[in-house]
């Protein structure tokens, strides 16, 4: 028992990164109809957002310490950060401290930018263009993001440590009643686990209680209708883009501490969140997130010792072998609309 | 000639010169010159050149004629690789069974991957695909390191038991891949003045296999079979209303490009006797759909253009760094020069990808039809312009 809970938890964090890029990616080809292979490197992006507040805030200049001498005698050089300068010493370790979650901030606007910008400076044309096109640029375009990160922050992985307040596990299992030490989950998961599910419920929320939630849904339904109502439904929908965006930069922002930033990380979630997206039926937003956790739960259940034991391997290959199966059996996936994509 | 029509003929013989010439065509630089590391007439990269030309105009069979993207293709360059690899390890150095058993293996799980695959069309083709191709990645790195070697690769040892041939060579090494006793690695240095051209046997080798590739995808895309495929990527829905079956086609144009993939494979482990499981990454996947795309999709001569093309600008540009820059503008005054340098840094070494990712995105955006397209619409328009002109004299001759 104590195990399944510890795996159905160790599968929530995944999930949650899982269902946020998918949640995003299935948001853009709903209203869209673009499959955006660029969406990984959105991910990344949002990442790397959170390793240049990082380093803005650590930013310092030099000055002497009068006070304390090196092992010349000579006053001491020390560096210090010109937040300490504006804020005072401890008010801004406090805020270097926090860099990963103020970084949530710092992140929208930028990601929603390059969501609008790459909406209408690229995707905009390929509407009409099949969808081998529009998997091939938005795949160049992904080459092009990573290597211009990779040119700015180096190839080498970036550590980007959650706050104090945040290090350390929570004996789950002794709040439980099992034994103490059996299940623990670090702090931070649990963090991220609340951030995606935050994430998820207010763009649920926003389409649905919201006026301009209304529209894009219409819109999604049936887009023609809505623009002869007098509706500029494209200028929504660009929106939307730059909505779909930053969540998938804030599910980066926030992964940060769980693992640390490289170049190719928007890959590496790329492929599993398009297999997430398919599982869960191109389109459907409860799908991509069902999915997303479901899967995320089952590759770590694969991931247990006595599982690999019996199928070795398995936990490599356990989410293409469902999405394999679920193609074959129901294409439109868990939750798809019946009539959607179902070729 | 050979079956073909006069204009197919020309681009095979085409294609011929310009593979068997290619020692000449690569070298046009004197070896003392500055200019000399523009020349790509090594064996090593020309070897690349039509290997990676094989696979492409395998691809090309597949998405160009049915047009159904592969995003996985790489695992059968992979799987051949290692099935050659293996051969070399267990029966002998010699590469025509290890080729033939590359051919073979990559085809049998481009049958069973294409049989699954193939049920779906569209998008969803390419997520099947590429999640077999991840998975027979993910596979080669852990579980199966027995008979892939894992993060290291699969590699010759000098224990291995080569049922017909020998374990070590007489002086402990370990033996190269040879044909019937030509090793592959063999060269010759032909001498002219202030140029050195090589001549690699196994180069020429792989050219001939492109050559006979070519050749049958020529045929196949001029056949009624190719045409049925053409059909499919048409309008597979209208395909199907006529009451045929399009599935044994499109898996039948899976396998082939398949296998022709599984020659590459086999080939470069030819050229290379090693294997590792990097091949099968879907980023190789996505850089044979790039090549193909670059060149010109459905066409017959653009895959060989389009793998040509980046396979010569990733070394090329790789190999340019800052003091070639300088050393080029150096023309230039001091500032001007610098900020050149700096503006063209990022694009060159470690930046070709970012290099290529631009230019593949700009090909997709303006030049759905690749260099070949390309290549139509400037000869086009200098026909115009040249009838024009033509016109314009007609027009003047009435009044003279």
């Amino acid at each position: 028992m104590d195990a399944i809970i510890l795996q159905i938890l160790n599968g929530l964090d995944k999930g949650s990164a899982y269902a946020l890029i998918a949640l995003g990616l299935t948001l853009i080809f709903g209203t869209l109809g673009v499959v955006n292979f660029a969406h990984g490197a959105l991910f990344m992006i949002g990442a790397f957002c959170a390793v240049t507040l990082s380093r803005i805030l650590t930013l310092s200049h030099t000055i002497v310490d009068p006070e304390r001498t090196d092992f010349l005698g000579n006053p001491l050089k020390v560096e210090v950060p010109y937040i300490h300068d504006l804020l005072g010493a401890t008010a801004g370790d406090k805020v270097i401290d926090w860099a990963v979650p103020l970084s949530v901030l710092f992140a929208i606007p930028i990601m929603i930018a390059v969501g609008v910008i790459m909406e209408r400076g690229l995707i905009k044309y390929f509407y009409k263009r099949p969808h081998a096109d529009q998997i091939l640029v938005t795949f160049g375009l992904a080459i092009v993001l990573q290597e211009v990160i990779k040119y700015f922050y180096g190839a080498n992985p970036i550590p980007t440590p959650a706050p104090e307040a945040f290090k350390g596990s929570l004996d789950f299992g002794a709040a439980l009643g099992f034994d103490p030490n059996v299940i623990i989950y670090p702090y931070w998961r649990i963090v991220y686990f609340g951030f995606s599910v935050v994430i998820i419920g207010g763009v649920f929320a926003f389409l649905q209680f919201t006026t301009f939630g209304m529209v894009v849904r219409a819109g999604m339904a049936d887009r023609e209708t809505v623009g002869l109502l007098g509706i500029n439904i494209d200028r929504r929908f660009t929106i939307m883009f730059g909505i779909a965006a930053a969540v998938a930069g804030l599910a980066g922002v926030m992964y940060t501490p769980i693992n640390s930033p490289n170049y190719h990380m928007g890959m590496d979630f790329l492929v599993l969140s398009f297999v997430v997206v398919v599982v869960g039926g191109m389109g459907s937003l409860p799908g991509a997130v069902l999915a997303g956790f479901l899967l995320g739960i089952l590759e770590s259940f694969a991931s247990m010792r006595e599982i690999i034991a019996i199928i070795p391997g398995i936990n490599q290959v356990i989410i293409y072998l469902v999405a394999i199966l679920i193609l074959l059996t129901r294409p439109r996936g868990l939750m798809g609309r019946q009539g959607v994509m179902e070729d | 000639m050979l079956k073909l029509t006069k204009s197919d003929f020309n681009l095979m013989l085409l294609v011929a010169a310009l593979t068997l010439l290619a020692p000449f065509i690569l070298n046009p630089f004197p070896t003392d010159s500055a200019m000399a590391q523009f020349n790509a007439g090594y064996p090593d990269l020309m070897q690349r050149f039509v290997i990676f030309g094989i696979l492409a105009v395998g691809f090309n069979i597949l998405f160009g004629l049915t047009g159904y993207l592969s995003f996985g293709h790489a695992a059968f360059l992979g799987v051949g690789s290692y099935a050659a690899v293996w051969m070399f390890k267990l029966l002998s150095m010699n590469v025509l069974p290890a080729i033939v058993l590359s051919v073979a293996i990559s085809g049998l799980f481009a049958l069973v991957i294409g049989y699954i695959s193939l049920r779906r069309s569209g998008i969803y083709f390419s997520i099947l695909t590429l999640a077999f191709a991840q998975m027979m990645f993910a596979l080669a790195y852990s579980v199966l390191t027995p008979i892939t070697g894992g993060e290291t690769g699969l590699q010759l040892a000098l224990d291995d038991p080569r049922i017909f041939g020998a374990s070590q060579t007489p002086g402990g090494n370990i033996p190269v891949p040879s044909l019937f006793g030509l090793e592959m690695r063999e060269s010759f240095d032909l001498v002219l003045g202030a140029w050195v051209f090589t001549f690699n046997f196994g180069y020429y080798f792989c050219a001939l296999v492109l050559l006979a590739s070519f050749y049958l995808a020529i045929r196949i895309f001029r056949s009624p079979f190719g045409l049925m495929l053409r059909a499919v990527k048409s309008n597979q829905q209208r395909m199907n209303y006529t009451g045929l079956n399009t599935r044994p086609y499109t898996l039948a144009a899976f396998v082939i490009s398949g296998m022709y993939a599984g020659l590459a494979g086999g080939l470069m482990a030819s050229m290379d006797p090693l294997a590792g499981a990097e091949r099968m990454q879907w980023t190789a996947s996505g850089e044979i759909v790039l090549m193909t795309i670059l060149g010109g999709v459905g066409t017959l001569i653009g895959p060989v253009l389009g793998a040509g093309f980046i396979k010569y600008f990733e070394n090329i540009f790789s190999k340019i760094n800052d003091n070639v820059l300088h050393e080029w503008f150096a023309f230039l005054p001091d500032g001007i020069e610098n900020f050149m340098v700096f503006i063209i840094h990022p694009f060159i070494g470690k930046g070709w990808h970012l290099t290529l990712g631009l230019l593949f995105m700009l090909v997709v955006i303006y030049l759905p039809g690749g260099l070949v397209e390309g290549g139509q619409k400037l000869a086009a328009w200098f026909q115009k312009r040249g009838q024009k002109t033509e016109t314009s004299k007609s027009k003047i001759e009435p009044a003279e």
